[in-house]
């Protein structure tokens, strides 16, 4: 076991290393990271509104649920619920369900693409497959993740409010008194240092899963369980990481 | 021309390859034959680099493959079309961007000379019209053609069949053969085809490499096959009595011909 991970990270390095060479057709790669960036930034934008949305709104309602202290003031509610959203719910727990969105999804396609030999035929044609299939993938990934990150944040605010206001928690302009109270700006830099960390892990663990799948239909769905659930672990572990290394 | 020598392959345990030597005639149809599990598509596999071999050299026009840099396989490869089992068309795309996609990746050449290209090439395999359709919306043998349709867009040097008939029909199978042998007589390409299709091998081998527990263990054409004293090959080739009766009125009409010359 610790060997075959051993190897498997090593197969997952070269990976990494081998999607570092000329492209054949620069037009060709714009054109599939431009392809990317919208089936992983569209393409995921209406689960990410939801879920920013109803964590805000959540996260609202239990803050005040346990704030039972009368002498604070209830503006800090809305301050709980802009730090939670920002340091954590807004790029953890979206990239966790990206992981899942987005990682399924690239380890199927390139497994699918494997097992029907697509993946030869490209590499036949004389073109890099990992330059070409697995480097657009992470860039987009890179490049649109943060902005669902930023996105989420103002929604999960915005959730935040729109549940202590109506159910009569706070007035609109005591949370917003709140929001702009002690904040901050290294959070944001944090939550985007996390959002770019799992940017990278999102595309590229399901990819090492997709591109060296073996067998057919069965074992594609295997590497997509497999690519999602080691996904979400080493997104865990490195929130745990950041957490130590960027918040002490 | 493409010569293969003392090449040898196993995965695990498993040697697939023993010692595999060859010769591939150029602008011929090669014929790989053999039962299942003897080595074919790895031997196919290794002629492409698409598995790389333990020992040995594939050697294209004298220069051997597995010692040439990134740059130089990549030239190598720009000269190879292959046919997969499968097709292997890339199932996102239409069978006019499939066919268009060799040619958006190595050329320079405006859409509508690309289009002219896709459309002559796919008059060619008969296949004339299906441009919008996805690979989907097609039938095993039309998928096929439009395989080597890709294939052959740029015009290669090199063409690689695997199983071209496998799980077609007799009749789309021929269909197929003439295409091939059709194609490497048009454009002089040398053609490698990997089969276990019987009629194939009576009706395109101009050079059969019979392929035997990761060895060759004989190599001739579509008429020495027939008079071949070669056991194993005999077993396999004329497995049933039809087949068997076949090859006595094909001996009988050779004989006749050679009689008569």
């Amino acid at each position: 076991m610790p060997m075959s991970l051993l190897s498997d990270f090593g197969r997952y390095v070269l990976l990494m290393k081998g999607m570092f060479s000329k492209p054949e057709n620069g037009r060709m790669y714009w054109k599939e990271l431009m392809h990317q960036c919208s089936e992983i930034g569209i393409g995921s934008l209406g689960i990410v509104v939801i879920i920013s949305v109803f964590m805000g709104a959540v996260s609202a309602l239990q803050t005040a649920y346990q704030f039972v202290n009368p002498i604070l003031s209830k503006s800090i509610i809305a301050q709980i619920v802009r730090d939670t959203v920002i340091l954590e719910f807004a790029p953890t727990l979206v990239c966790i369900v990206l992981a899942g969105v987005v990682g399924s999804k690239i380890a199927s396609e390139l497994g699918n693409m494997r097992v029907s030999e697509q993946i030869d035929a490209l590499e036949i044609m004389g073109i890099n497959t990992k330059t070409y299939l697995v480097l657009p993938k992470v860039l987009a990934a890179l490049i649109m993740i943060p902005l669902l990150v930023i996105l989420s944040a103002f929604l999960g605010i915005l959730g935040g409010k729109i549940a202590s206001v109506s159910t009569g928690i706070m007035p609109p302009s005591e949370f917003e008194a709140g929001l702009i109270d002690g904040f901050l700006p290294y959070n944001v830099f944090f939550a985007l240092a996390k959002s770019y960390t799992f940017a990278f892990l999102i595309s590229s663990i399901p990819a090492f899963f997709g591109y060296y799948v073996k067998g057919g239909a069965l074992e594609i769905g295997r590497a997509s369980t497999k690519a999602v659930v080691v996904s979400c672990i080493t997104i865990l572990f490195f929130d745990y990481l950041l957490s130590l290394l960027l918040l002490q | 021309m493409i010569t293969v020598h003392h090449i040898r392959k196993s995965f695990g345990d498993k040697v697939v390859l023993q010692d595999v030597s060859a010769k591939m005639e150029a602008g011929k149809c090669n014929l790989i034959i053999g039962a299942s599990g003897s080595g074919k598509t790895v031997f196919i596999k290794c002629l492409v680099g698409l598995i790389v071999p333990e020992q040995g050299e594939v050697l294209y026009d004298g220069k051997d493959f597995l010692k040439m840099d990134a740059e130089e396989k990549k030239e190598i490869r720009k000269q190879i079309g292959m046919l997969f089992q499968g097709s292997a068309l890339f199932d996102s795309l239409t069978v006019e961007e499939n066919i268009m996609f060799p040619l958006n990746m190595f050329t320079s050449d405006g859409y509508q000379k690309k289009l002219q290209r896709v459309n002559e090439v796919l008059e060619r395999v008969n296949l004339a019209g299906v441009n919008k359709k996805y690979p989907a919306e097609l039938s095993g043998g039309m998928k096929k053609r439009v395989g080597i349709a890709r294939a052959i867009v740029l015009n290669p040097r090199y063409l690689f069949c695997d199983e071209p008939n496998s799980g077609l029909d007799p009749q789309t199978s021929l269909i197929i053969d003439h295409l091939i042998m059709e194609i490497t007589r048009e454009y002089n390409i040398t053609t490698i085809v990997n089969t276990h299709d019987m009629n194939s091998v009576m009706e395109m081998g101009d050079n059969i490499i019979y392929m035997h527990e990761g060895l060759v263990e004989w190599t001739g054409n579509k008429e020495e096959i027939i008079f071949s004293k070669n056991e194993r090959l005999n077993k396999f080739i004329f497995a049933s009595e039809f087949l068997k009766d076949a090859k006595e009125m094909r001996m009988m009409e050779l004989n006749r011909k050679n009689a008569g010359e």
